[in-house]
């Protein structure tokens, strides 16, 4: 896709937010998970993108810049631009930060298997800054901060136990293009919310390329499919071509493993998430 | 019937511990410290204030019986202020109910069960709880009062049963998580919990209390916006959304025979009408013959 997406069109209407309602809500979300289960801290990767840029904006603000640590996570492949992004934002917030190249222990890994492609590379470099963040997170006594938004969740576009690993998560109820009202809405630098979105696993990706499609659009569906549950007919009547509809559709049910744990095979009569089931905060 | 005078009422807009009693507990004492100092006679805590809200596999460990300690306690702290409690009640024959008990000088007066458990989207009530079946009011030293918790007020039956009871006040303690983000300034379940709330008020030309609790379970938010409604549908008393706070109103009670002289909608009720149309078609429901 040699278009670039205007992040400053007008929002779809349904999806539009009330920023300072939003803010409000999500702020007070990070005090409060991190605080009741006994944290004042938290870390996570800051990539330079807009979705880490907002989360570290948020938990600048719920915890204070001294209770927010970015990690810059780079490989030697990464785009040097993620990189000056990602420090614009450390230094508009005042927040800390530490790099740690990644590359030595992917090298490492890969020498011995040179076959690997781009999309084993890119899982492993995103598992490689997990088993940072959360070494990090128990070091600093700190919550990892999860910054997968709900685009992403649906259509499965993070790595399992990589990216999309994380103890609280602000954004995951967002689709990308709130998230982009929502960062400008807050001051995340132009250029970092204006910027095409990519992963960042090697150079020159973007997330709409290998997607197929642009966020744009595919959040427009994902409003009807998911949170109106309208049917296949009815979106062809709002105007969705009926291949595009069923790749999605596809494309949501294939990773729906990625967003549950991993499937317990049943004996007991008293079977985790089963019939076990006790909320997240118990006794907070 | 109510011949006039006021009622201080107060609503505990209050944050709850999710599955410690003995907490939430600790804070009863002081919304009811404050509620005395601030000369209230009637403090209404929101549903489940006890224990939480999505309590899940909790519900057995964190129910109580009538006869627990804490129910002394509790009726202890309504010497000098009316109470109403949310907690789940455990009953002799092992069935959890989601319930708010009444509490008047020192006393137990009426407890009502939630009739209508909210089973869909984010709710999950019925797996773990089982339903009330009764809409009954009591009497008070104010007045006649009835409970509905939380969805069940989305039924317009609880209401209207209550209303023909005479009741001079509904309370209403909620747990409602917060949904629905537009470009508007609130939630789109406090735009509709304030249209319900004042719609009842004066269809049914009664004062009505709706207390919501605030804070936050398992990401989802509870957003407040507790509210005292006039017998004419007016907003008496409006707590902010999402803070702690304790709003408070003085009902003038002579407002709801006022109310009910300037419109006599209750007097121009037509019960028999409503029983027989709801005999017929609950007639014709059950004698399709599949």
């Amino acid at each position: 896709m040699s278009e670039p997406a205007a992040r400053t069109d007008p929002p779809f209407a349904p999806l539009a937010i009330n920023v300072p309602l939003v803010r409000k809500i999500l702020v007070r979300f990070i005090q409060n998970e991190v605080r009741k289960v006994g944290f004042e801290r938290v870390v996570l990767g800051l990539s330079g993108g807009v979705d880490s840029s907002l989360a570290a904006r948020l938990a600048a603000e719920a915890l204070g810049p001294a209770a927010v640590k970015a990690f810059l996570l780079p490989y030697r492949g990464s785009d040097p631009r993620s990189r000056a992004d990602a420090i614009a934002v450390v230094e508009q917030l005042g927040i800390s930060c530490q790099e740690i190249d990644i590359s030595p222990q992917i090298d490492s890994y890969f020498a011995r298997f040179p076959e690997a492609d781009q999309r084993r590379r890119g899982n492993k470099m995103a598992r490689e800054r997990m088993t940072i963040l959360y070494d990090q997170s128990w070091a600093w006594r700190a919550l990892v901060l999860g910054t997968s938004n709900k685009t992403e969740l649906l259509l499965g576009y993070g790595t399992i136990y990589g990216d999309m690993a994380s103890a609280i998560n602000p954004l995951g109820d967002l689709y990308k293009t709130q998230v982009w009202e929502l960062a400008e809405g807050l001051g995340v630098p132009t250029q970092i919310v204006q910027k095409a979105p990519t992963a960042d696993l090697w150079a020159g990706q973007s997330d709409e390329t290998e997607l197929g499609f642009q966020y744009r659009v595919v959040d427009r569906l994902l409003y009807y499919l998911i949170d109106r549950r309208y049917r296949v007919a009815e979106l062809e009547a709002e105007g969705f071509d009926r291949r595009f509809v069923e790749q999605v559709v596809r494309t949501v049910r294939d990773n729906q493993y990625k967003r549950r744990l991993p499937v317990i095979a049943k004996l007991s009569s008293r079977t985790i998430d089963r019939e076990f089931r006790y909320p997240r905060d118990w006794g907070h | 019937m109510t011949g006039g005078g006021r009622l201080r009422v107060g609503l505990a807009q209050m944050d709850v511990s999710l599955g410690d009693r003995e907490r939430n507990l600790a804070r009863h004492r002081e919304w009811v410290d404050r509620a005395t100092q601030a000369g209230l006679e009637l403090l209404v805590f929101p549903e489940l204030s006890l224990t939480g809200y999505f309590l899940k596999d909790l519900v057995p460990d964190m129910a109580i019986t009538l006869e627990a300690a804490e129910l002394r306690e509790l009726e202890a702290l309504s010497r000098d202020c009316d109470l109403v409690v949310g907690a789940v009640l455990e009953e002799s024959d092992r069935r959890y109910f989601n319930a708010s008990l009444y509490l008047s000088g020192g006393e137990l007066v009426h407890v009502h069960r939630k009739v209508y458990l909210p089973t869909y989207g984010m709710f999950d009530e019925h797996r773990y709880l089982a339903a009330g079946d009764r809409i009954r009011s009591f009497p008070t030293r104010y007045g006649r009062a009835g409970i509905l918790i939380c969805e069940d007020i989305w039924h317009l039956s609880t209401a209207y049963v209550l209303s023909l009871e005479g009741v001079d006040l509904i309370i209403c303690p909620s747990a409602s998580p917060g949904r629905g983000v537009t470009t508007d300034e609130r939630l789109g379940t406090a735009e509709s919990y304030g249209l319900v709330c004042r719609t009842y008020g004066q269809f049914l030309t009664t004062f009505f209390l709706y207390c919501n609790r605030v804070g936050y379970e398992d990401g989802a938010n509870f957003w407040g916006g507790s509210m005292v409604i006039g017998p004419n549908g007016d907003v008496l008393a409006q707590a902010e959304d999402a803070d702690e706070a304790l709003a408070t109103a003085t009902l003038d009670l002579g407002e709801i025979r006022r109310e009910r002289l300037a419109n006599p909608l209750l007097r121009d009720e037509r019960l028999e009408v409503t029983i027989t149309e709801l005999r017929r078609v609950w007639h014709e429901r059950t004698r399709r013959p599949y």
